[in-house]
C-alpha cells in the first residue's frame, strides 16, 4: 500500500489491526463516531460476531507478516 | 367478548424497555404491533443508564440489540412523538386515537448526520442528561437513538416561534429532511388489545429541601450521577464535580431521598435505589481508583437474585462504607463547594462529614402522564398513581383487553420490568389468540441467481452521506482507487447510498454488470446492512454476498482534521471489504418443523399459571408434577399481606388445569429421560402407570423451591420454637392460644457464609404474620429481630402499619446474633438493642424463625438432564440477568417461579405468564428458521474431540455418534463463533466469518 509521505518523514506511526466483537467494541467504535470523538487514524477494524471467535492465528499472522500490532476487543 | 371478529393487532404505549419487550414478544407471536412513544426515540429510562446491577453490564450495550430488533421488525410500527388520547370500541375491537406531534424532520429523509444540530444556534438544557449537559433545539434524543433521526424541539426552535427567523438547519441539512410546516397528525388505529407501559419518572431532587439539591452544585440526583458516569453523558464518562470539573475523592449517597417518607415524599419503597446506589459506588470507584464512598441508608434492600452478593462485594472488596443514619442537614462549604453532611447515628449521637459530592438516591414515581392516560383508556390508577391491578392477576388493568407492563404498575428494576412486559404480552396474546397471524406480514423475494460457478464480480458503492463522509474522506479518490482492486468490475459514488433511488440503482447495477458481490462503503453495518442486504435479495442475489466498509463512524467522523489519513484509511477499509467479499459464499438459512406442544415441569402456582396461559393460547401442554397433587408451595401460604386467599387461587387454578382440554396432567410423575432440542424434544416420563413417552417443542421449568430448615435457636428442641411457615399454619388454623409474647428472628441461615443470598419473602412473611397476630390479639407483644427490613415496593406501607400497631423492630448484626435459651415452656431471647444500647432480655412464648428458601430437591439433576446451568446458590440461571430473565441460554427452554429465585405469588404468576409468551414466540412459528451466520463443520477434518460442544453455550453442537462428527443444530446456533475458535483442526467455521475470509482481510490490511 501507499504510505503517506509525512509518515515516512516523521516518526513511526503503527498500523493497528483491531479485531472486535460486533456487540460491544464495534458498537463502541460506532459510538465514538456518532459522538465525534477524535482519535488517531492508525486503527483498521475487523468485525467478528464474538471475540470468542478470534483464532490465535488472527493475532500471530499479521505480526509475522510484518504488521505492527493487533488489538482484540470484546 | 362479542361475536365480532378480533383484530390481530396490539397497541403498545411507551417505548422503554418494557414496551420494547412487549412489542417484540407480540410481534414474534404473530401479532401486528403499533409502538407509540411520547419522545422522539424509543429506549426509555434504560437508555439513560450507564451500567446495570448486579452484573455491571453496560446498559446501552445490552439494550442496543433490542433497539435494533424493534426498529427492524416487519410487524412493529414505531410511532414517535405520540400519545394515546382516546380508546373507544370494545375489547378485541378497539379504536385507538393517537395524537402525533410534528417532528419537523422527515423520518424517511433524515440520515442522522447531525448537521442540523451543529447549525442550530439554540442551546437548551438536555433533560436526557438530567439538565447537566446542553443540547440544541434540533436534536437527537441520544447517540444510538431508534429511529436514528433528529427532531426539532417545538418550544425552543426560533423558526417555529417566528417563521421569518433563523432557518439555519434548513440550509445545513444535506437531505432536505427538515420541514417547519409539518403538521401534527391524528391517527386512528384499530387494535384488538392494548399494552400500557408508560414507565416511571424519577422523583424530584428537592422533595427534601434540606439535602440542598438545586442550591448546591455538587449535590446531584442519582439519574444525574448516572449521566456523569456514562461515556455518552455530558462529561463523556469523566467523573467530575459539576462545580469545578475536578475529580471527586469522596462521595456520599443518601438513600430513600423521597421514598419511605410519608411526610414529604412517597410512603412506598422505590425497590431499586439500594442496588443502584451500590452500583454507583462500585462504578465510581472504577472511574476514580482510591475514591471513598459512603452510603447513608435505613435498610439495605438487596432482595433480588444475586443482589446480596453484589452488596457483599461492594462492602468487602470495594470498601464501600454503609452507614445507617438519619440525615439532619446538608451544608455547602462556600470556599470549596464541598458538601457537609450532618447525620444522626442509630445510638442517637450526631456526626458530621465532608464530601466532594453528594448523590441523592431519588426514587421512582408514577409518570406525570398517567392520569391522562388512565382517562384516555378508561382504567383506574391506585392510591399512588400507578396502574391498579389485582394481586392474583398481575398486569391486568380494570378494563378488559387493556394490559399493563413494567414500572406502570409499581417501582421495579429492569428484569422485573422485562418479566412484566412479557407477562402483559402473554395476557394480550391469550386474549387475542383467535386473531393470531391475521395481520402479521411476511415479505417475499425473487428466486436467487446461482453464482457458485462464477468468478467474483464485485461492485463497490462509495457513499458521501451528504457531506458527512465527503467533507473529510475524498470519496472520488476512494471510488477511483476501488476500481484498481482486482475483482472489482464496477464502482459508483452516491450522495446517499441509503436513499430509495440509490437502492434502486444498486439493484440495477447488479443486473447490468452481472455483479455477484457488493461492497457499500458508507456507515455502520449495525444499522444499515439489513437495508443493503435486502436490496441484494430483491435483485435476485443471495443477501450474504455483501460487505460494508464503515468509512463514516470509523473514518470521516473520527478523523475530521486528517483528511489524508482518513482517505487512506477509507481505501484500506474498502480493500479489506473487497478481499473478504470475494470469498463470501451464499448463505441459506435452514428450516425445521416444530412440535407445537410444551412440557411444563412443576405443578405449583407458576407451573399451573404457565400451562393455563399456553393452553389458553391454543397450545397443548404436558404438565408434569412429582407430587400426587397440584399447588406446590402456595398450599402453605394461608393469606397474603394484601388480604387475599391463596387457597382460592390455587383451587381455581387446579380446577382450570384439570378441566382444560389442552392440558395433559401427569401427577406423581417425573422426567426420566430427555433427548432432542428446541422444536423436537422426546421425553420419557416416569408415571405411576409406567414409562410414558411424550414429544414436545419447548420446556418450561417451574419446579419451585423448598422451605429451608435450621438447627439454630433451639429449633426442633423446644416446643415454643417454630418456623414462620409453621406459625402461619397456626394463625390460620388453631391459633396461637394464650401466647402473649412473640419474638421473630429474621435471616436465620440466610445472608451468611453458608447461604449468602436473601430469600426475599421472609421480611414480607414476618410482617404479614405480625400484623395477623396484632389483628387477632392487639395486646400481644411482637418483636421482630432483623438485619435489614426488606419490604420493597408498596409492602413498605405494611411495615409502617406494623410499627404503628406497636410491633417492635430490633436490629442485630451477624457479629452479635441474638442468644436463645430455654426457660421452661418459654424461651429467653437476649439481643442487643443498638438504639437503647443495652441488651434486651425477652421472655417469649413463641420464638418464630424466618428460615428462608432453598433450591428444590432434584434441581441439580434436572439441570444436568436439560444441560442448563445453576447459579452459585443453586437456582436455575437465566440467559441474561437483565434482559432475558426467563429464557435459558439455549432456545426452547424457559423458567419461572421459585425455580428462578424466591419470590411472592404475584411475581410467580407474572413470570409464569411471561415464560408462556416467550415459549409462544417459538411455538407460533410455521417453521423454525436458523440465523444466516451459523457455524458449520467440515466432516472430513472433524476429529470428534468435542471441544466445540463444551464451548457452545446454546446447546447447538452435538456429537453424531455414527460418524463421530460434531454437528451443528442450525436453528439453535446463535452465530457467536466460540466453537470455531475452540476447534483445534480448523474443521469448524462460521458462515460469513470463515477463517480464510478473516485472513484475507488481515492480509489486505497489511497489504
Amino acid at each position: 500500500m501507499s504510505v503517506p509521505e509525512q509518515k515516512v518523514q516523521t516518526e513511526f506511526e503503527p498500523k493497528i489491526i483491531a479485531i472486535v466483537c460486533n456487540w460491544c467494541t464495534y458498537t463502541g467504535a460506532d459510538l465514538a463516531g456518532t459522538s465525534r470523538i477524535q482519535y488517531p487514524p492508525n486503527v483498521r477494524i475487523i468485525r467478528v460476531m464474538c471475540s470468542g471467535a478470534v483464532d490465535p492465528l488472527y493475532m500471530i499472522k499479521p505480526i509475522l507478516d510484518g504488521g505492527d500490532a493487533v488489538l482484540v476487543g470484546g | 367478548m362479542t361475536d365480532k371478529k378480533q383484530i390481530g393487532a396490539v397497541l403498545v404505549v411507551g417505548g422503554g424497555i418494557s414496551g420494547m419487550q412487549s412489542a417484540l414478544d407480540l410481534a414474534e407471536s404473530g401479532y401486528r404491533v403499533y409502538l407509540v412513544e411520547k419522545k422522539p426515540a424509543i429506549g426509555g429510562t434504560m437508555a439513560r443508564l450507564d451500567k446495570t446491577f448486579p452484573t455491571n453490564d453496560c446498559a446501552m450495550c445490552t439494550m442496543s440489540p433490542k433497539l435494533v430488533d424493534v426498529g427492524r421488525h416487519l410487524n412493529i410500527e414505531i410511532i414517535t412523538g405520540a400519545e394515546l388520547v382516546d380508546l373507544t370500541g370494545e375489547p378485541g375491537n378497539f379504536k385507538a386515537k393517537v395524537l402525533q406531534q410534528a417532528r419537523y424532520v422527515s423520518l424517511e429523509k433524515c440520515i442522522g448526520c447531525g448537521a442540523c444540530a451543529e447549525a442550530c444556534p439554540v442551546k437548551v438544557d438536555d433533560d436526557f442528561d438530567g439538565g447537566l449537559g446542553k443540547r440544541k433545539a434540533a436534536y437527537k434524543l441520544y447517540a444510538q437513538a431508534t429511529p436514528n433521526a433528529y427532531a426539532i424541539d417545538k418550544g425552543k426552535c426560533l423558526k417555529l416561534k417566528n417563521p421569518k427567523a433563523c432557518g439555519k438547519c434548513l440550509k445545513a441539512c444535506p437531505a432536505n429532511a427538515i420541514d417547519h410546516d409539518m403538521p401534527d397528525n391524528t391517527l386512528e388505529l384499530e387494535v384488538g388489545a392494548v399494552v400500557l407501559s408508560p414507565g416511571f419518572e424519577p422523583m424530584d431532587g428537592n422533595l427534601r429541601e434540606e439535602f440542598g439539591w438545586g442550591r448546591y452544585q455538587n449535590v446531584v440526583t442519582s439519574l444525574q450521577f448516572e449521566r456523569l458516569l456514562s461515556a455518552s453523558g455530558p462529561t463523556m464518562g469523566h467523573l467530575v464535580r459539576p462545580s469545578d470539573h475536578v475529580e471527586p475523592k469522596k462521595i456520599a449517597f443518601i438513600q430513600c431521598a423521597g421514598s419511605r417518607d410519608s411526610a414529604k415524599g412517597n410512603p412506598y419503597c422505590s425497590a431499586v435505589c439500594c442496588m443502584y446506589a451500590t452500583k454507583h459506588a462500585i462504578i465510581a470507584q472504577e472511574h476514580e481508583p482510591g475514591l471513598e464512598t459512603k452510603v447513608f441508608y435505613m435498610d439495605i434492600r438487596a432482595y433480588g437474585k444475586d443482589f446480596e452478593k453484589y452488596y457483599d462485594r461492594a462492602r468487602l472488596q470495594h470498601g464501600v462504607k454503609y452507614e445507617k443514619a438519619m440525615i439532619s442537614t446538608v451544608k455547602e462549604d462556600p470556599s470549596t463547594k464541598s458538601v457537609i453532611v450532618r447525620y444522626r447515628t442509630p445510638d442517637g449521637s450526631f456526626a458530621e462529614e465532608t464530601f466532594d459530592m453528594l448523590v441523592l438516591s431519588v426514587g421512582l414515581k408514577p409518570s406525570s402522564g398517567n392520569a391522562a392516560l388512565a382517562k384516555a383508556c378508561d382504567i383506574q390508577l391506585d392510591e399512588f398513581g400507578f396502574c391498579k391491578t389485582a394481586e392474583f392477576t398481575p398486569g391486568q388493568t380494570t378494563r378488559e383487553g387493556v394490559f399493563a407492563g413494567g414500572a406502570f404498575c409499581a417501582p421495579k428494576d429492569i428484569p422485573e420490568t422485562v418479566v412484566d412486559a412479557s407477562a402483559a404480552a402473554a395476557n394480550a396474546a391469550k386474549f387475542l389468540s383467535s386473531a393470531r397471524g391475521t395481520l402479521s406480514q411476511v415479505k417475499t423475494y425473487p428466486t436467487e441467481r446461482d453464482i457458485t460457478q462464477e468468478d467474483p464480480r464485485v461492485g463497490v458503492f462509495v457513499c458521501n452521506c451528504g457531506i458527512n463522509i465527503g467533507s473529510v474522506v475524498r470519496v472520488p479518490e476512494v471510488a477511483e482507487y476501488a476500481k484498481s482492486i482486482p475483482g472489482v468490475v464496477h464502482t459508483e459514488e452516491f450522495l446517499f447510498s441509503c436513499s430509495q433511488d440509490s437502492i434502486e440503482k444498486i439493484k440495477d447495477r447488479i443486473n447490468e454488470h452481472k455483479l455477484n458481490r457488493v461492497v457499500v462503503a458508507s456507515c455502520t453495518p449495525r444499522t444499515h446492512a439489513p437495508l443493503f442486504m435486502s436490496s441484494l435479495k430483491e435483485a435476485g442475489l443471495n443477501s450474504y454476498l455483501f460487505e460494508q466498509a464503515n468509512i463514516r463512524e470509523h473514518a470521516s467522523w473520527v478523523h475530521r482534521d486528517h483528511p489524508d489519513a482518513a482517505t487512506e484509511k477509507a481505501k484500506d477499509l474498502v480493500r479489506m471489504a473487497v478481499a473478504k467479499v470475494k470469498l463470501l459464499k451464499p448463505v441459506y438459512t435452514s428450516f425445521m418443523d416444530i412440535n407445537r406442544q410444551a412440557m411444563v415441569i412443576g405443578g405449583g402456582v407458576a407451573g399451573m399459571a404457565n400451562a393455563l396461559n399456553l393452553a389458553g393460547q391454543g397450545f397443548k401442554v404436558i404438565l408434569v408434577e412429582r407430587e400426587d397433587k397440584l399447588g406446590g408451595n402456595a398450599l402453605e401460604v394461608k393469606y397474603t399481606m394484601k388480604g387475599n386467599d391463596p387457597a382460592q387461587l390455587v383451587d381455581q387454578l387446579i380446577q382450570d388445569v384439570k378441566n382444560h382440554p389442552n392440558i395433559d396432567l401427569n401427577l406423581t410423575s417425573t422426567v426420566k429421560e430427555v433427548s432432542g432440542y428446541l422444536g423436537n424434544y422426546k421425553t420419557t416420563l416416569a408415571t405411576p402407570d409406567g414409562d410414558k413417552k411424550v414429544e414436545h417443542g419447548v420446556v418450561i421449568i417451574a419446579t419451585g423451591a423448598d422451605p429451608a430448615s435450621t438447627n439454630e435457636y433451639l429449633y426442633g428442641q423446644h416446643a415454643g420454637v417454630l418456623t414462620q411457615r409453621e406459625l402461619e399454619n397456626k394463625l390460620a388454623g388453631p391459633g396461637i392460644g394464650e401466647a402473649q409474647n412473640i419474638v421473630m428472628i429474621q435471616c436465620v441461615g440466610s445472608r451468611n457464609e453458608e447461604r449468602p443470598y436473601c430469600s426475599r419473602i421472609c421480611c414480607y412473611s414476618a410482617i404479614k404474620n405480625a400484623l395477623k397476630i396484632k389483628e387477632l390479639n392487639p395486646a400481644a407483644n411482637v418483636f421482630v429481630i432483623y438485619r435489614d427490613i426488606r419490604t420493597y415496593g408498596f409492602y413498605e406501607t405494611y411495615y409502617a402499619e406494623a410499627r404503628k400497631k406497636g410491633v417492635i423492630f430490633v436490629r442485630y448484626t451477624l457479629d452479635d446474633k441474638p442468644q436463645v435459651e430455654a426457660n421452661g415452656d418459654k424461651v429467653k431471647v437476649k439481643v442487643k438493642d443498638p438504639i437503647l444500647n443495652k441488651v434486651l432480655e425477652l421472655d417469649t412464648d413463641l420464638l418464630v424463625l424466618s428460615t428462608g428458601v432453598v433450591p428444590a430437591k432434584g434441581t441439580d439433576a434436572l439441570s444436568q438432564t436439560f444441560k442448563v446451568t445453576l447459579n452459585a446458590d443453586g437456582y436455575f440461571l437465566e440467559a441474561h440477568m437483565k434482559l432475558r430473565p426467563i429464557d435459558f441460554a439455549a432456545d426452547g427452554l424457559y423458567l419461572c417461579g421459585f425455580a428462578h429465585s424466591p419470590k411472592l405469588i404475584e411475581e410467580s404468576i407474572a413470570q409464569a405468564n411471561a415464560a408462556a409468551v416467550r415459549a409462544v414466540t417459538m411455538l407460533s412459528k410455521d417453521k423454525l428458521e436458523s440465523l444466516g451466520n451459523v457455524a458449520q463443520v467440515n466432516p472430513k477434518w472433524c476429529k470428534g474431540c468435542g471441544l466445540c460442544i463444551e464451548a457452545c453455550a446454546y446447546g447447538a453442537r452435538y456429537m453424531n455418534e455414527l460418524t463421530n462428527v460434531a454437528e451443528v443444530l442450525d436453528v439453535l446456533c446463535q452465530g457467536c463463533g466460540a466453537c470455531v475458535a475452540s476447534c483445534p483442526s480448523g474443521a469448524c467455521q462460521q458462515k460469513g466469518f470463515e477463517k480464510e475470509q478473516i485472513i484475507a482481510m488481515l492480509d489486505a490490511c497489511n497489504g
